[in-house]
């Protein structure tokens, strides 16, 4: 067969793709199942982190043990069976037109326009069956990229336990202080609302003064960081406010958790 | 054996792909603010170009030369997949910081370049060390500017303090610079100024 | 809704421009940016490429690669995404392939000006890193269509500023070992830091 007949470009071009479909098919299903598995531990890290539970050296199963995720609608603010919450996807739920929300853009603090109507939040119960710490997940826009965190409340659902951000792509060095340890060790004990239940967590432009009486509602921000730190406090305000968390919050308050 | 220590030894500072060939460069600049994701990234880029260069070397003779180039990229892509599927696999948290750049292997062009330029010409020995020599020139340019671009924009190398920054409590004001990209260009324009200094046959003739 | 579209078009030109902020497309960004005409029909050939890749790769992942996508075939359980990679290639080799044709037949002027450039567009990493960030953001047909000619024409835009930066350079008194590539780092350093000014825009 000459080098460039037909048939032998015909044969060559077959096997070829027959080859290589066959290697690249094997790859991909063979490590499928481990791949899976590095996500849903990085996303239960990431809960456990934002919680301040996390522990180096501890398999995550075991630390993720006591952690229930339950699926919240939060049209009609209750916990709900529609969706599988290990599996229920609110990232792409926001985009599916039949269950997102649109959020009107004068409540829109977070930039993020649309969200999902259901949202999987994680509960920690103690032995008794009370509710130790809820974990939320939230997200808004921030300088450069759509910031993902959780936020874990104690079981007044107001104080703050933790909160991370496990994915963003701000400036690293100025909106990327986010992670940095000493900016994040302020939120635990700081209060999402205020004694007549409205919305008052904010990210400072500077630093908060400790002797007022609205630093436990305050965090600094950061340096060189406004518009991050900026759609931080937003994103807060927008989660924990009346379009999005409070009212489910409230309404736990009221019943506590029914199974 | 001086013609493969040539093929082997050339890539490194003679010819440096991204040096003088300027083949390569763009996941140079926007991978290289930690050490870490630019070992990973040389791994990766080593492993596709060796595997590339000895597959298409070992099938030169039979590739119809009108499918060449699709040949090529198919074969590059091939492995490129693979290795993104393994990153995926065993090293999570690296997969993640390359994101699109592991993809983007395929269309580097130090891979096709050298796949086109030596593999379809040579035996598969000497491709084997022309695509492990090409892989350790473009390695070395990265893991230089990563390295001054993480100690001096971080303090850190892999990770670990080095210089203690004033965030952390220390005396070392971190260059912000050098954590973003820009710093990236400056650095390799600096480091081809070096290089050029060296071996001053590289210079380029004004016109 | 138009408004989504425009912050969509300003932000891929400007802001998250794909050469001066993602550095991609940089070999052919750095080897042809001598000429300012040079540098003007390529950048075009590179609009028309991206426009009609990233909106043809939309619609393959969209229907036949997504996990789900298969759906109409009754596989809905099937994730086709990683052979994406080999696809989207595929696309791009496919229309730089025919647009070679079609310049050849009706434009040659143009044609033999881009002369070996054309081909190489091929692998242009900005060409497929266009269609890949188009993946990971899940941007829909028309969202496709806005950064496909967003993200060409930004690359577009840079390419020539930096030819034109480059055509002034002649006058200038380089030391030796920075002549040429050296130089044309630095100044791409320089440009890639001025368009990060464009990052307080709040669209």
């Amino acid at each position: 067969m000459s080098r460039d007949s037909t048939a032998k470009v015909l044969t060559v071009a077959f096997l070829l793709c027959l080859i290589c479909s066959i290697l690249v098919s094997a790859a991909a299903v063979g490590l499928s199942s481990r791949q899976e598995q590095n996500k849903i531990q990085e996303k239960r890290k990431n809960i456990l982190q934002a919680a301040g539970l996390y522990e180096e050296g501890r398999p995550i199963e075991a630390q993720f043990e006591k952690i229930q995720p339950r699926l919240v609608d939060l049209q009609q603010v209750e916990f709900s069976r529609e969706f599988d919450p290990t599996t229920f996807d609110s990232r792409s739920a926001a985009r599916d037109p039949e269950i997102r929300y649109r959020i009107p853009p004068e409540r829109d603090l977070a930039n993020i326009k649309f969200r999902s109507r259901y949202k999987v939040v994680y509960l920690m119960m103690d032995n008794d069956g009370n509710l130790q710490q809820l974990i939320l997940p939230v997200h808004g826009k921030g300088l450069w990229s759509t910031m993902y965190g959780f936020i874990a409340l104690a079981d007044d659902l107001s104080t703050i336990n933790g909160f991370a951000f496990y994915e963003h792509g701000e400036t690293p060095g100025l909106g990327g202080e986010i992670d940095n340890p000493s900016w994040k060790k302020q939120w635990p004990g700081k209060k999402v609302y205020g004694p007549s239940g409205e919305t008052r967590i904010d990210v400072l432009k500077g630093t908060v003064d400790e002797d007022s009486a609205n630093a436990v509602y305050q965090v600094d921000g950061l340096a060189g960081a406004t518009l991050t730190a900026r759609g931080v406090g937003n994103l807060l305000r927008y989660w924990m406010g009346e379009d999005a968390y409070k009212p489910f919050l409230e309404k736990l308050k009221e019943e506590g958790v029914k199974p | 054996m001086s013609k493969a220590k040539d093929v082997f030894l050339d890539p490194l500072f003679n010819k440096n792909p991204i040096g003088l060939q300027i083949l390569g460069i763009c996941s140079a600049l926007a991978v290289t603010s930690k050490l870490e994701t630019v070992v990973a990234m040389c791994l990766a880029v080593i492993f596709v170009i060796t595997g590339s260069n000895v597959s298409i070397s070992l099938i030169r003779r039979q590739i119809p030369s009108n499918i060449r180039i699709i040949v090529e990229i198919t074969i590059i892509a091939t492995l490129v997949i693979i290795v993104d599927e393994f990153l995926q696999a065993y090293a999570f948290g690296i997969s993640k910081q390359l994101s699109i750049f592991v993809g983007l292997i395929i269309t580097n062009c130090i891979v096709l370049g050298r796949a086109e330029g030596f593999a379809m010409k040579s035996p598969p020995g000497l491709s084997f060390l022309d695509g492990v020599g090409n892989g350790l020139g473009y390695s070395l340019v990265l893991l230089l500017v990563a390295f001054f671009r993480e100690l001096l924009g971080a303090g850190k190398l892999l990770g670990m303090t080095i210089l203690s920054t004033t965030s952390e409590g220390g005396w070392y004001l971190p260059n912000g610079l050098m954590l973003l990209p820009p710093s990236a260009f400056f650095i390799i324009g600096l480091l081809i100024w070096v290089l050029r200094t060296w071996k001053t046959d590289q210079i380029e003739e004004e016109n | 809704m138009l408004e989504h579209y425009l912050s969509l078009l300003i932000r891929s030109i400007f802001i998250e421009n794909i050469a001066l902020a993602f550095f991609l497309g940089m070999c052919t960004f750095l080897a042809v940016s001598k000429k300012v005409d040079t540098a003007i029909g390529l950048g075009i050939a590179v609009i028309v490429v991206q426009t009609i890749t990233v909106p043809a790769n939309n619609l393959i992942y969209q229907y036949l690669l997504k996990e789900g996508a298969l759906s109409w075939l009754g596989l809905s359980e099937t994730d086709l995404t990683f052979i994406g990679l080999i696809c989207y290639i595929g696309v791009i080799a496919a229309m730089v392939q025919i647009l070679e044709m079609v310049l050849d037949r009706y434009v040659p002027a143009l044609y033999n000006a881009l002369g070996v450039f054309l081909p190489l567009i091929t692998v242009n990493c900005a060409i497929l890193g266009g269609s890949l960030f188009m993946v990971e953001r899940d941007y829909n047909f028309t969202e496709s269509i806005v950064f496909g000619f967003g993200s060409g024409a930004g690359w577009a835009l840079a390419l020539v500023a930096l030819a034109g930066i480059r055509e002034k350079m002649k006058y200038a008194d380089v030391p030796p070992g920075l002549r040429g590539l050296g130089i044309t780092f630095m100044i791409a350093g320089l440009m890639a830091m001025a368009f990060m000014a464009f990052s307080g825009i709040q669209l």
